[in-house]
């Protein structure tokens, strides 16, 4: 996976905790700063491709190893 | 993009029924939504200093149980607090968060929270019962920001 400016490990939480950890992550960023989510929830797949679409930061790249869910996302 | 508007009503104070509106209402910040939540009748409990939600399988044929029990069984003194305590028990161990915190992000993320002043009258509850940054108010004042809402929940 590429660079990244900050992680968020949200491994063990659920619905909609990855979401709502990585919106406050995101806006501890600046604009065009990348950030790397780790997640467990299965449905966090979904959620953050809704949450990119909807917020208009870019989910760069997602994918799955282990068990573990892995994404960045570029804050818009 | 213009702000879109969420608006919803919690009608139920049980710890189950606790988790619709303040998921959706701290999701629905995230996305960038403005978010009014309306409380009334059993839904105050939400808004309580210390909410003391408790969960039961009565009249919940629904509610999964670890093993069979006739109706009458679960209506035994203590078996509410049994159930709660292994509900509050499975959402920790699966991740869930916690009623608190889940309105702690919806606080943290303007949610703006308004209780039926109307049934805080009725159950002789007091401002002082509930948690600070909420406003009080009636149908009218539901309506002035439903009424320009996207999406309208009743939970």
């Amino acid at each position: 996976m590429a660079d990244f400016d900050q992680e968020l490990d949200a491994s063990g939480l659920n619905c909609p905790l990855p979401i709502l950890r990585a919106k406050k992550a995101l806006a501890s960023l600046s604009s065009g700063q990348v950030l790397h989510i780790i997640a467990t929830d299965p449905g966090a797949v979904k959620d953050f491709e809704a949450f990119a679409k909807q917020t208009g930061n870019e989910l760069m790249e997602h994918k799955e190893e282990g068990g573990k869910f892995y994404f960045l996302m570029r804050k818009s | 993009m213009s702000e879109k508007k969420l608006a919803i009503i919690a009608t139920k104070g049980t710890l189950d029924w606790a988790y619709p509106p303040f998921i959706l209402a701290s999701t629905a910040a995230a996305l960038g939504y403005q978010v009014q939540v309306f409380f009334t009748f059993y839904g105050l409990q939400l808004l309580k200093k210390k909410p003391d939600l408790q969960v039961t399988s009565l009249g919940n044929p629904g509610m999964p149980m670890p093993m069979p029990m006739p109706v009458l069984l679960q209506a035994l003194p203590g078996m509410q607090g049994m159930m709660t305590s292994m509900m509050k028990k499975k959402m920790k161990s699966k991740g869930v968060a916690s009623v608190e915190e889940l309105r702690e992000m919806c606080l943290e993320a303007d949610v703006k929270m308004v209780a039926c002043q109307m049934t805080v009258d009725l159950f002789d509850m007091a401002r002082g019962d509930f948690i600070e940054g909420i406003d009080y108010g009636g149908a009218a004042t539901f309506f002035e920001f439903a009424g320009d809402s996207d999406i309208c929940l009743y939970v």
